[in-house]
Protein backbone atom coordinates (compact mmCIF):
# COMPACT_ATOMS: atom_id res chain seq x y z
CA UNK A 1 0.00 0.00 0.00
CA UNK A 2 1.51 3.53 -1.03
CA UNK A 3 2.05 6.04 2.01
CA UNK A 4 0.33 8.63 0.05
CA UNK A 5 -0.54 9.45 -3.22
CA UNK A 6 -1.60 12.75 -5.46
CA UNK A 7 -4.18 13.84 -6.86
CA UNK A 8 -4.34 16.44 -9.34
CA UNK A 9 -7.24 18.37 -10.79
CA UNK A 10 -7.51 19.29 -14.22
CA UNK A 11 -10.97 20.78 -14.92
CA UNK A 12 -13.68 22.19 -13.32
CA UNK A 13 -16.41 22.12 -15.81
CA UNK A 14 -16.42 21.31 -19.70
CA UNK A 15 -15.49 24.80 -20.88
CA UNK A 16 -12.79 25.10 -18.25
CA UNK A 17 -8.41 25.76 -19.29
CA UNK A 18 -8.15 23.51 -21.68
CA UNK A 19 -4.28 23.89 -20.46
CA UNK A 20 -4.93 22.89 -16.73
CA UNK A 21 -4.61 19.09 -17.39
CA UNK A 22 -1.70 19.37 -19.47
CA UNK A 23 0.41 21.81 -16.66
CA UNK A 24 -0.69 19.31 -13.97
CA UNK A 25 0.60 16.44 -15.62
CA UNK A 26 3.98 18.15 -16.50
CA UNK A 27 4.86 20.53 -13.67
CA UNK A 28 5.57 18.07 -10.94
CA UNK A 29 4.75 14.72 -9.70
CA UNK A 30 1.05 13.32 -9.69
CA UNK A 31 -0.28 9.88 -9.27
CA UNK A 32 -3.68 10.71 -10.66
CA UNK A 33 -5.54 13.43 -12.59
CA UNK A 34 -9.22 13.90 -12.41
CA UNK A 35 -11.44 16.07 -14.31
CA UNK A 36 -15.33 16.79 -13.97
CA UNK A 37 -16.48 17.80 -17.42
CA UNK A 38 -20.39 17.22 -16.25
CA UNK A 39 -22.39 20.27 -15.56
CA UNK A 40 -26.63 19.11 -14.75
CA UNK A 41 -26.91 20.47 -18.59
CA UNK A 42 -24.38 19.60 -19.91
CA UNK A 43 -26.24 16.36 -20.17
CA UNK A 44 -28.77 17.38 -21.87
CA UNK A 45 -26.28 18.90 -24.18
CA UNK A 46 -24.40 15.89 -25.48
CA UNK A 47 -27.97 13.75 -25.61
CA UNK A 48 -28.85 15.95 -28.45
CA UNK A 49 -25.43 15.52 -30.12
CA UNK A 50 -25.78 12.07 -29.84
CA UNK A 51 -28.91 11.47 -31.37
CA UNK A 52 -27.60 13.19 -34.16
CA UNK A 53 -24.59 10.84 -34.35
CA UNK A 54 -24.40 8.09 -32.31
CA UNK A 55 -21.27 8.12 -32.09
CA UNK A 56 -21.45 11.23 -30.04
CA UNK A 57 -22.43 12.54 -26.90
CA UNK A 58 -19.02 12.85 -24.97
CA UNK A 59 -16.91 15.75 -24.31
CA UNK A 60 -14.91 15.82 -27.20
CA UNK A 61 -12.08 17.80 -25.81
CA UNK A 62 -10.79 14.44 -24.48
CA UNK A 63 -9.80 12.73 -27.41
CA UNK A 64 -7.97 15.76 -28.29
CA UNK A 65 -6.37 16.28 -24.83
CA UNK A 66 -5.35 12.89 -24.77
CA UNK A 67 -3.33 13.30 -28.08
CA UNK A 68 -1.16 15.64 -26.28
CA UNK A 69 -0.70 13.86 -22.37
CA UNK A 70 -1.43 10.09 -22.84
CA UNK A 71 2.04 9.07 -23.94
CA UNK A 72 3.41 11.09 -20.98
CA UNK A 73 0.71 10.07 -18.65
CA UNK A 74 1.19 6.14 -20.00
CA UNK A 75 4.89 6.53 -19.47
CA UNK A 76 4.67 7.86 -15.57
CA UNK A 77 2.19 5.72 -14.77
CA UNK A 78 -0.01 8.71 -14.07
CA UNK A 79 -3.93 7.46 -14.40
CA UNK A 80 -6.87 9.74 -15.62
CA UNK A 81 -10.34 9.51 -14.02
CA UNK A 82 -13.24 11.73 -15.58
CA UNK A 83 -16.63 11.39 -16.24
CA UNK A 84 -16.29 13.56 -19.66
CA UNK A 85 -18.15 9.98 -21.18
CA UNK A 86 -21.28 12.34 -20.85
CA UNK A 87 -23.98 10.09 -22.50
CA UNK A 88 -21.67 7.67 -24.40
CA UNK A 89 -18.49 6.91 -22.31
CA UNK A 90 -18.31 3.59 -24.80
CA UNK A 91 -17.26 5.73 -27.71
CA UNK A 92 -15.53 8.24 -25.63
CA UNK A 93 -13.01 5.29 -24.83
CA UNK A 94 -13.21 4.10 -28.58
CA UNK A 95 -11.68 7.42 -29.78
CA UNK A 96 -9.42 7.61 -26.62
CA UNK A 97 -8.12 3.80 -27.93
CA UNK A 98 -7.63 5.43 -31.69
CA UNK A 99 -5.81 8.22 -30.27
CA UNK A 100 -3.44 5.65 -28.72
CA UNK A 101 -3.18 3.42 -31.65
CA UNK A 102 -1.98 6.33 -33.82
CA UNK A 103 0.63 7.54 -31.33
CA UNK A 104 1.60 3.68 -30.71
CA UNK A 105 0.61 3.82 -27.00
CA UNK A 106 1.04 0.08 -25.95
CA UNK A 107 -0.86 -1.86 -23.19
CA UNK A 108 -3.59 0.80 -22.47
CA UNK A 109 -6.14 -0.74 -20.93
CA UNK A 110 -9.45 1.90 -20.36
CA UNK A 111 -12.23 1.01 -17.72
CA UNK A 112 -15.42 2.25 -19.07
CA UNK A 113 -18.42 2.88 -16.33
CA UNK A 114 -22.02 2.39 -17.53
CA UNK A 115 -25.49 1.80 -16.57
CA UNK A 116 -26.12 5.28 -15.24
CA UNK A 117 -27.94 6.23 -18.36
CA UNK A 118 -31.77 5.03 -17.92
CA UNK A 119 -33.45 7.06 -20.17
CA UNK A 120 -35.08 3.90 -22.41
CA UNK A 121 -35.96 2.08 -18.83
CA UNK A 122 -38.52 5.00 -17.21
CA UNK A 123 -41.59 2.80 -18.00
CA UNK A 124 -40.30 0.04 -16.51
CA UNK A 125 -38.75 1.76 -13.57
CA UNK A 126 -42.55 3.10 -13.23
CA UNK A 127 -43.69 0.19 -13.55
CA UNK A 128 -42.23 -1.83 -10.63
CA UNK A 129 -42.82 0.96 -8.16
CA UNK A 130 -40.46 4.29 -8.34
CA UNK A 131 -42.68 7.33 -10.10
CA UNK A 132 -39.12 9.21 -9.88
CA UNK A 133 -41.27 12.14 -7.88
CA UNK A 134 -39.48 15.34 -8.15
CA UNK A 135 -37.47 15.79 -5.25
CA UNK A 136 -38.77 19.93 -5.28
CA UNK A 137 -42.66 19.56 -6.34
CA UNK A 138 -43.26 15.91 -5.90
CA UNK A 139 -45.02 15.24 -9.04
CA UNK A 140 -44.43 11.75 -10.63
CA UNK A 141 -42.10 12.16 -14.01
CA UNK A 142 -45.00 10.74 -15.91
CA UNK A 143 -46.18 14.55 -16.13
CA UNK A 144 -43.24 15.33 -18.27
CA UNK A 145 -41.94 11.88 -19.56
CA UNK A 146 -42.89 12.85 -23.29
CA UNK A 147 -40.15 15.48 -23.14
CA UNK A 148 -37.26 14.37 -21.56
CA UNK A 149 -34.07 14.91 -23.02
CA UNK A 150 -32.02 12.99 -20.99
CA UNK A 151 -32.42 10.81 -17.36
CA UNK A 152 -29.27 9.77 -15.45
CA UNK A 153 -28.34 8.08 -12.24
CA UNK A 154 -25.47 9.49 -10.25
CA UNK A 155 -22.89 6.37 -9.29
CA UNK A 156 -20.46 6.85 -6.92
CA UNK A 157 -16.42 5.99 -6.62
CA UNK A 158 -17.05 2.33 -6.07
CA UNK A 159 -17.64 1.34 -9.98
CA UNK A 160 -14.35 3.38 -10.88
CA UNK A 161 -12.19 1.31 -8.33
CA UNK A 162 -13.12 -1.95 -9.65
CA UNK A 163 -12.17 -0.27 -13.43
CA UNK A 164 -8.74 0.56 -10.99
CA UNK A 165 -8.84 -3.06 -9.68
CA UNK A 166 -9.29 -4.46 -13.03
CA UNK A 167 -5.96 -2.55 -14.17
CA UNK A 168 -7.30 0.28 -16.53
CA UNK A 169 -5.03 3.20 -16.78
CA UNK A 170 -8.01 5.44 -17.59
CA UNK A 171 -11.34 5.51 -16.23
CA UNK A 172 -13.88 6.86 -18.46
CA UNK A 173 -17.21 7.37 -17.04
CA UNK A 174 -21.42 8.59 -17.89
CA UNK A 175 -22.55 10.52 -14.63
CA UNK A 176 -20.55 9.82 -12.01
CA UNK A 177 -20.70 12.21 -9.30
CA UNK A 178 -17.84 14.99 -9.16
CA UNK A 179 -16.87 13.90 -6.07
CA UNK A 180 -16.15 10.13 -6.65
CA UNK A 181 -13.79 10.87 -9.34
CA UNK A 182 -11.12 11.82 -6.35
CA UNK A 183 -12.75 9.51 -3.86
CA UNK A 184 -12.29 6.56 -6.06
CA UNK A 185 -8.46 6.36 -5.83
CA UNK A 186 -8.16 6.55 -2.24
CA UNK A 187 -10.53 3.53 -2.06
CA UNK A 188 -8.38 1.82 -4.47
CA UNK A 189 -4.47 2.65 -3.71
CA UNK A 190 -5.39 2.31 0.35
CA UNK A 191 -7.46 -0.35 0.87
CA UNK A 192 -10.59 1.32 2.21
CA UNK A 193 -13.57 -0.30 2.63
CA UNK A 194 -17.57 0.15 2.06
CA UNK A 195 -17.96 0.97 5.66
CA UNK A 196 -15.45 3.22 6.51
CA UNK A 197 -17.83 6.13 6.54
CA UNK A 198 -15.13 8.64 7.84
CA UNK A 199 -12.82 7.54 5.23
CA UNK A 200 -15.21 7.59 2.65
CA UNK A 201 -16.02 10.87 3.82
CA UNK A 202 -12.54 12.44 3.78
CA UNK A 203 -12.21 11.44 0.37
CA UNK A 204 -15.62 12.93 -0.52
CA UNK A 205 -14.69 16.43 1.02
CA UNK A 206 -11.20 16.25 -1.02
CA UNK A 207 -13.46 15.62 -4.39
CA UNK A 208 -15.68 18.84 -2.92
CA UNK A 209 -12.56 20.87 -2.81
CA UNK A 210 -11.18 19.32 -6.35
CA UNK A 211 -14.53 19.48 -8.26
CA UNK A 212 -14.84 23.20 -9.34
CA UNK A 213 -10.50 23.21 -10.37
CA UNK A 214 -8.87 26.77 -9.63
CA UNK A 215 -12.22 27.54 -7.56
CA UNK A 216 -10.18 26.48 -4.70
CA UNK A 217 -6.63 27.58 -6.00
CA UNK A 218 -7.60 31.36 -6.04
CA UNK A 219 -9.65 31.43 -8.89
CA UNK A 220 -13.40 33.34 -7.94
CA UNK A 221 -12.21 34.03 -4.13
CA UNK A 222 -13.99 36.42 -2.82
CA UNK A 223 -11.38 37.48 -0.12
CA UNK A 224 -8.45 39.28 -0.46
CA UNK A 225 -8.55 38.50 -4.50
CA UNK A 226 -5.74 40.79 -5.38
CA UNK A 227 -3.49 38.78 -3.30
CA UNK A 228 -3.55 35.84 -5.43
CA UNK A 229 -0.48 35.32 -7.58
CA UNK A 230 -0.28 34.93 -11.60
CA UNK A 231 -3.87 34.42 -12.40
CA UNK A 232 -3.01 34.05 -15.85
CA UNK A 233 -1.05 30.58 -15.29
CA UNK A 234 -3.08 29.95 -11.98
CA UNK A 235 -2.58 26.13 -10.73
CA UNK A 236 -5.24 24.12 -10.36
CA UNK A 237 -5.64 22.13 -6.70
CA UNK A 238 -3.93 19.06 -6.38
CA UNK A 239 -4.75 16.58 -3.24
CA UNK A 240 -2.03 14.65 -1.43
CA UNK A 241 -4.34 11.85 0.16
CA UNK A 242 -3.15 9.43 3.37
CA UNK A 243 -4.62 6.48 4.24
CA UNK A 244 -5.92 7.55 7.33
CA UNK A 245 -8.06 10.08 5.77
CA UNK A 246 -6.27 13.22 6.49
CA UNK A 247 -4.58 15.38 3.04
CA UNK A 248 -3.40 18.36 2.31
CA UNK A 249 -4.79 20.27 -1.16
CA UNK A 250 -1.64 22.30 -2.56
CA UNK A 251 -0.63 22.82 -5.97
CA UNK A 252 2.34 23.08 -8.24
CA UNK A 253 5.36 25.99 -6.77
CA UNK A 254 5.08 27.33 -10.30
CA UNK A 255 2.34 27.97 -11.05
CA UNK A 256 0.06 30.76 -10.09
CA UNK A 257 -2.72 30.98 -8.01
CA UNK A 258 -2.78 30.40 -4.25
CA UNK A 259 -4.30 28.02 -1.18
CA UNK A 260 -4.83 29.46 1.88
CA UNK A 261 -7.76 28.35 4.69
CA UNK A 262 -9.75 31.14 3.04
CA UNK A 263 -9.32 29.44 -0.48
CA UNK A 264 -10.20 26.42 0.12
CA UNK A 265 -13.22 27.72 2.74
CA UNK A 266 -14.90 29.25 -0.07
CA UNK A 267 -14.68 26.22 -2.04
CA UNK A 268 -16.27 23.73 1.17
CA UNK A 269 -19.09 26.35 1.27
CA UNK A 270 -19.99 26.37 -2.60
CA UNK A 271 -23.42 24.57 -3.94
CA UNK A 272 -24.05 22.91 -0.26
CA UNK A 273 -27.32 22.24 1.35
CA UNK A 274 -27.29 21.02 4.91
CA UNK A 275 -23.35 20.76 5.81
CA UNK A 276 -24.30 18.08 8.45
CA UNK A 277 -25.51 16.08 5.31
CA UNK A 278 -23.71 16.12 2.67
CA UNK A 279 -25.25 13.08 0.48
CA UNK A 280 -23.21 11.05 -1.97
CA UNK A 281 -24.17 7.28 -3.09
CA UNK A 282 -20.73 6.75 -0.88
CA UNK A 283 -21.36 8.23 2.03
CA UNK A 284 -22.70 11.09 4.04
CA UNK A 285 -20.13 13.21 4.53
CA UNK A 286 -20.25 16.00 7.55
CA UNK A 287 -18.79 19.46 6.87
CA UNK A 288 -19.38 20.85 10.85
CA UNK A 289 -16.39 18.40 11.36
CA UNK A 290 -13.54 19.75 8.50
CA UNK A 291 -10.30 21.22 10.56
CA UNK A 292 -8.52 23.06 8.13
CA UNK A 293 -4.62 24.61 9.37
CA UNK A 294 -2.18 26.33 7.30
CA UNK A 295 1.00 24.07 7.26
CA UNK A 296 3.31 25.66 4.64
CA UNK A 297 3.27 28.08 1.92
CA UNK A 298 0.17 26.79 -0.58
CA UNK A 299 -0.56 23.99 1.55
CA UNK A 300 -3.80 23.80 3.91
CA UNK A 301 -4.14 20.35 6.07
CA UNK A 302 -7.68 19.18 5.70
CA UNK A 303 -8.11 16.74 8.92
CA UNK A 304 -10.98 15.30 11.67
CA UNK A 305 -13.77 14.32 9.02
CA UNK A 306 -16.63 12.47 10.23
CA UNK A 307 -19.29 10.67 8.28
CA UNK A 308 -22.15 8.15 8.12
CA UNK A 309 -23.46 5.53 6.06
CA UNK A 310 -24.82 6.13 2.41
CA UNK A 311 -28.22 6.36 1.82
CA UNK A 312 -30.29 3.69 0.07
CA UNK A 313 -31.21 5.79 -2.88
CA UNK A 314 -28.60 6.66 -6.16
CA UNK A 315 -29.58 10.49 -6.87
CA UNK A 316 -31.32 10.59 -10.70
CA UNK A 317 -30.73 13.72 -12.80
CA UNK A 318 -33.44 14.11 -15.61
CA UNK A 319 -33.77 16.74 -18.11
CA UNK A 320 -36.41 18.00 -20.77
CA UNK A 321 -37.89 20.38 -23.22
CA UNK A 322 -40.00 23.28 -21.53
CA UNK A 323 -40.16 25.92 -24.34
CA UNK A 324 -38.12 28.49 -25.54
CA UNK A 325 -36.23 31.38 -24.56
CA UNK A 326 -34.43 34.45 -26.18
CA UNK A 327 -32.77 37.28 -25.06
CA UNK A 328 -31.81 41.15 -26.83
CA UNK A 329 -29.79 43.67 -25.13
CA UNK A 330 -28.70 47.66 -26.03
CA UNK A 331 -26.71 49.96 -24.79
CA UNK A 332 -27.70 53.78 -23.68
CA UNK A 333 -24.45 56.60 -22.85
CA UNK A 334 -24.71 59.92 -21.28
CA UNK A 335 -26.70 61.82 -20.33
CA UNK A 336 -29.91 59.79 -18.53
CA UNK A 337 -28.45 56.39 -19.29
CA UNK A 338 -30.91 54.79 -16.97
CA UNK A 339 -33.45 56.97 -17.69
CA UNK A 340 -33.66 56.21 -21.05
CA UNK A 341 -32.76 52.34 -20.77
CA UNK A 342 -35.91 52.24 -18.40
CA UNK A 343 -37.80 54.06 -21.61
CA UNK A 344 -36.67 51.88 -24.14
CA UNK A 345 -37.95 48.98 -21.83
CA UNK A 346 -41.33 50.33 -21.37
CA UNK A 347 -41.68 51.13 -25.44
CA UNK A 348 -40.52 47.49 -26.59
CA UNK A 349 -43.16 46.03 -23.56
CA UNK A 350 -45.73 48.16 -25.63
CA UNK A 351 -45.08 46.96 -28.77
CA UNK A 352 -44.57 43.41 -27.72
CA UNK A 353 -48.78 43.40 -25.91
CA UNK A 354 -49.92 45.65 -29.63
CA UNK A 355 -48.75 42.52 -31.37
CA UNK A 356 -50.49 40.78 -28.80
CA UNK A 357 -47.77 37.86 -27.92
CA UNK A 358 -47.90 36.65 -24.58
CA UNK A 359 -44.90 35.17 -22.82
CA UNK A 360 -44.59 33.18 -19.85
CA UNK A 361 -42.32 35.70 -18.42
CA UNK A 362 -40.79 38.62 -19.38
CA UNK A 363 -37.62 39.98 -17.59
CA UNK A 364 -35.27 43.47 -17.66
CA UNK A 365 -32.11 43.86 -15.98
CA UNK A 366 -29.97 47.02 -16.45
CA UNK A 367 -26.30 45.86 -16.62
CA UNK A 368 -24.18 48.51 -15.18
CA UNK A 369 -27.22 48.93 -12.52
CA UNK A 370 -28.96 46.24 -11.16
CA UNK A 371 -28.01 42.93 -13.19
CA UNK A 372 -26.62 41.40 -10.31
CA UNK A 373 -28.08 42.72 -6.76
CA UNK A 374 -31.45 43.82 -7.76
CA UNK A 375 -33.14 45.66 -5.31
CA UNK A 376 -29.81 45.97 -3.46
CA UNK A 377 -28.85 48.28 -6.33
CA UNK A 378 -28.56 52.23 -5.45
CA UNK A 379 -28.32 54.62 -8.20
CA UNK A 380 -26.71 57.95 -6.13
CA UNK A 381 -26.44 60.28 -9.32
CA UNK A 382 -27.87 59.48 -12.66
CA UNK A 383 -24.95 61.71 -14.27
CA UNK A 384 -22.57 60.13 -12.88
CA UNK A 385 -23.74 56.98 -15.04
CA UNK A 386 -21.61 56.76 -18.42
CA UNK A 387 -23.61 54.33 -20.10
CA UNK A 388 -26.64 51.25 -19.22
CA UNK A 389 -27.17 47.93 -21.04
CA UNK A 390 -30.71 47.69 -21.22
CA UNK A 391 -31.00 43.43 -21.02
CA UNK A 392 -34.43 42.04 -22.08
CA UNK A 393 -35.32 38.40 -21.64
CA UNK A 394 -38.47 36.46 -22.31
CA UNK A 395 -39.64 33.06 -22.46
CA UNK A 396 -42.62 31.48 -24.14
CA UNK A 397 -43.95 27.55 -25.07
CA UNK A 398 -44.41 29.00 -27.98
CA UNK A 399 -41.44 29.27 -30.60
CA UNK A 400 -43.04 31.97 -33.32
CA UNK A 401 -43.81 34.18 -30.01
CA UNK A 402 -40.15 34.00 -28.78
CA UNK A 403 -38.91 34.58 -32.30
CA UNK A 404 -41.37 37.54 -33.17
CA UNK A 405 -39.14 39.15 -29.67
CA UNK A 406 -36.64 38.98 -31.57
CA UNK A 407 -37.71 40.94 -34.37
CA UNK A 408 -38.04 43.99 -31.66
CA UNK A 409 -34.98 44.53 -30.47
CA UNK A 410 -32.82 46.29 -33.39
CA UNK A 411 -36.15 48.46 -34.18
CA UNK A 412 -35.60 50.83 -31.49
CA UNK A 413 -32.50 52.21 -32.62
CA UNK A 414 -34.12 53.94 -34.69
CA UNK A 415 -37.22 54.79 -33.15
CA UNK A 416 -36.68 54.96 -29.55
CA UNK A 417 -34.34 57.13 -26.97
CA UNK A 418 -31.25 58.70 -28.51
CA UNK A 419 -27.17 57.67 -28.13
CA UNK A 420 -28.34 53.99 -28.60
CA UNK A 421 -25.54 51.29 -29.82
CA UNK A 422 -24.58 47.69 -29.18
CA UNK A 423 -26.74 46.01 -31.37
CA UNK A 424 -24.64 43.36 -33.65
CA UNK A 425 -24.79 39.73 -33.98
CA UNK A 426 -28.09 39.50 -35.55
CA UNK A 427 -31.51 39.17 -34.14
CA UNK A 428 -31.95 37.27 -30.91
CA UNK A 429 -32.47 33.53 -31.64
CA UNK A 430 -34.85 31.32 -29.78
CA UNK A 431 -32.88 28.81 -27.49
CA UNK A 432 -34.74 25.62 -26.12
CA UNK A 433 -35.09 26.13 -22.61
CA UNK A 434 -34.16 22.61 -20.54
CA UNK A 435 -35.57 22.03 -17.66
CA UNK A 436 -34.56 19.49 -14.75
CA UNK A 437 -36.09 16.43 -12.82
CA UNK A 438 -34.10 15.48 -9.78
CA UNK A 439 -35.45 12.08 -8.14
CA UNK A 440 -34.52 9.64 -6.01
CA UNK A 441 -34.37 5.72 -6.90
CA UNK A 442 -33.42 2.70 -4.49
CA UNK A 443 -30.17 1.54 -5.31
CA UNK A 444 -31.99 -2.31 -5.92
CA UNK A 445 -33.04 -0.69 -9.43
CA UNK A 446 -30.08 -0.34 -11.48
CA UNK A 447 -26.63 -1.70 -11.67
CA UNK A 448 -23.24 -0.40 -12.37
CA UNK A 449 -21.31 -2.21 -15.15
CA UNK A 450 -17.43 -1.88 -15.86
CA UNK A 451 -16.20 -2.98 -19.42
CA UNK A 452 -12.92 -2.84 -20.03
CA UNK A 453 -11.03 -1.97 -23.01
CA UNK A 454 -7.62 -2.26 -24.19
CA UNK A 455 -4.50 -1.91 -26.93
CA UNK B 1 -22.19 50.64 16.38
CA UNK B 2 -22.62 49.48 12.81
CA UNK B 3 -20.25 47.05 10.84
CA UNK B 4 -20.14 46.30 7.59
CA UNK B 5 -20.29 42.88 6.97
CA UNK B 6 -17.49 42.83 4.13
CA UNK B 7 -15.13 44.18 6.43
CA UNK B 8 -15.60 41.26 9.02
CA UNK B 9 -16.43 38.24 6.62
CA UNK B 10 -15.88 36.47 2.50
CA UNK B 11 -17.57 33.92 0.80
CA UNK B 12 -19.11 32.39 -2.38
CA UNK B 13 -22.72 31.53 -3.59
CA UNK B 14 -23.79 29.09 -5.87
CA UNK B 15 -27.64 27.77 -6.80
CA UNK B 16 -29.07 24.50 -6.03
CA UNK B 17 -31.97 24.29 -8.50
CA UNK B 18 -34.11 27.03 -8.05
CA UNK B 19 -32.45 27.85 -4.40
CA UNK B 20 -29.31 29.89 -4.11
CA UNK B 21 -26.77 28.87 -1.48
CA UNK B 22 -24.79 31.81 -0.21
CA UNK B 23 -22.12 30.95 2.21
CA UNK B 24 -20.63 33.53 4.44
CA UNK B 25 -17.03 33.20 6.40
CA UNK B 26 -15.69 35.62 9.04
CA UNK B 27 -12.12 36.47 9.10
CA UNK B 28 -11.35 35.61 12.47
CA UNK B 29 -13.23 33.81 15.50
CA UNK B 30 -14.88 37.60 16.82
CA UNK B 31 -16.47 37.88 13.39
CA UNK B 32 -18.04 34.72 13.38
CA UNK B 33 -19.31 35.56 16.90
CA UNK B 34 -20.66 38.60 15.09
CA UNK B 35 -22.04 36.40 12.47
CA UNK B 36 -23.27 33.77 14.78
CA UNK B 37 -25.24 36.53 16.63
CA UNK B 38 -26.43 39.13 14.21
CA UNK B 39 -26.61 37.60 11.47
CA UNK B 40 -30.25 35.50 11.78
CA UNK B 41 -32.84 34.37 9.20
CA UNK B 42 -35.11 37.18 9.44
CA UNK B 43 -31.87 39.61 8.81
CA UNK B 44 -31.14 37.74 5.79
CA UNK B 45 -34.57 37.27 4.60
CA UNK B 46 -35.14 41.37 5.03
CA UNK B 47 -31.81 42.07 3.29
CA UNK B 48 -32.75 39.60 0.11
CA UNK B 49 -36.30 41.29 -0.11
CA UNK B 50 -37.43 40.86 -4.13
CA UNK B 51 -34.57 38.80 -4.51
CA UNK B 52 -35.45 35.81 -2.48
CA UNK B 53 -39.44 34.80 -2.87
CA UNK B 54 -39.36 32.07 -0.72
CA UNK B 55 -37.84 30.54 2.68
CA UNK B 56 -34.26 31.47 4.06
CA UNK B 57 -32.61 28.14 6.07
CA UNK B 58 -29.31 29.00 8.02
CA UNK B 59 -27.13 26.44 8.80
CA UNK B 60 -23.62 26.74 11.31
CA UNK B 61 -20.37 25.83 10.93
CA UNK B 62 -18.40 26.50 13.58
CA UNK B 63 -14.97 24.71 12.67
CA UNK B 64 -15.12 26.85 9.44
CA UNK B 65 -15.90 30.15 11.14
CA UNK B 66 -18.53 30.34 8.33
CA UNK B 67 -22.78 29.80 8.23
CA UNK B 68 -24.46 28.68 4.94
CA UNK B 69 -27.51 29.99 4.18
CA UNK B 70 -29.88 28.37 1.57
CA UNK B 71 -32.28 30.95 -0.04
CA UNK B 72 -35.48 29.30 -1.73
CA UNK B 73 -37.45 30.45 -4.61
CA UNK B 74 -34.77 32.97 -5.53
CA UNK B 75 -33.06 32.00 -9.10
CA UNK B 76 -36.26 32.58 -11.57
CA UNK B 77 -36.62 29.01 -11.66
CA UNK B 78 -33.33 28.00 -11.19
CA UNK B 79 -30.00 27.48 -13.75
CA UNK B 80 -31.17 27.14 -17.31
CA UNK B 81 -34.58 28.04 -16.84
CA UNK B 82 -34.12 31.10 -15.30
CA UNK B 83 -33.74 34.35 -17.53
CA UNK B 84 -31.80 36.53 -14.84
CA UNK B 85 -28.13 37.62 -15.93
CA UNK B 86 -27.13 36.20 -12.73
CA UNK B 87 -29.14 33.02 -13.21
CA UNK B 88 -26.83 31.08 -10.80
CA UNK B 89 -26.18 33.45 -8.03
CA UNK B 90 -22.66 33.75 -8.79
CA UNK B 91 -22.92 37.13 -7.09
CA UNK B 92 -25.39 36.95 -4.49
CA UNK B 93 -22.45 36.46 -1.77
CA UNK B 94 -21.28 39.92 -2.60
CA UNK B 95 -24.88 41.42 -2.42
CA UNK B 96 -24.99 39.72 1.46
CA UNK B 97 -21.67 41.75 2.01
CA UNK B 98 -23.05 44.37 1.08
CA UNK B 99 -24.91 44.33 4.58
CA UNK B 100 -24.82 46.56 7.83
CA UNK B 101 -25.03 44.76 11.05
CA UNK B 102 -26.15 46.90 14.33
CA UNK B 103 -24.12 45.35 16.75
CA UNK B 104 -23.68 46.02 20.62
Amino acid sequence: MKDKIRIASGQGFWGDLITAPIQQVSHGEVDYLVMDYLAEVTMSILQKQKNKNPQLGYAKDIPELMKIILPGCKKKNIKIITNGGGVNPLACAEAVLKVAADLSVKNLKIGVVLGDDIRENIDEIIEKGCPLKNMETGESIITVKDKLLSANVYFGAFPIVEALKRGADIVITGRTTDTGLTLAPMIYEFGWNEIDYDLLSAGTIAGHILECGAQSTGGNFLGDWQSVSNFAEIGFPICEAYPSGEFVITKHHELGGKVSVDTVSEQLLYEIGNPKEYITPDCVADFTTIHLSEEGENRVRVSGIKGYPETEFFKVSCSYADGYSAFGSLTYSWPQALTKAEAADQILRKRLENLGLLFDEIRSEYVGYNSCHGPLAKIINEDDINEIQLRVAVRSHDFKTVERFGKEIAPLILTGPPSVTGFAGGRPKPNEVVAYWPALLPKTFVTPRVEILEI
Amino acid sequence: MKIKLFDIAHGRSGDKGDAANVGIIAYDKKGYEILQKYLTVDAVKKHFEGICLGDVERFELPNLLALNFLLHNTLGGGGTVSLKLDAQGKTLAAALLRMELEVN
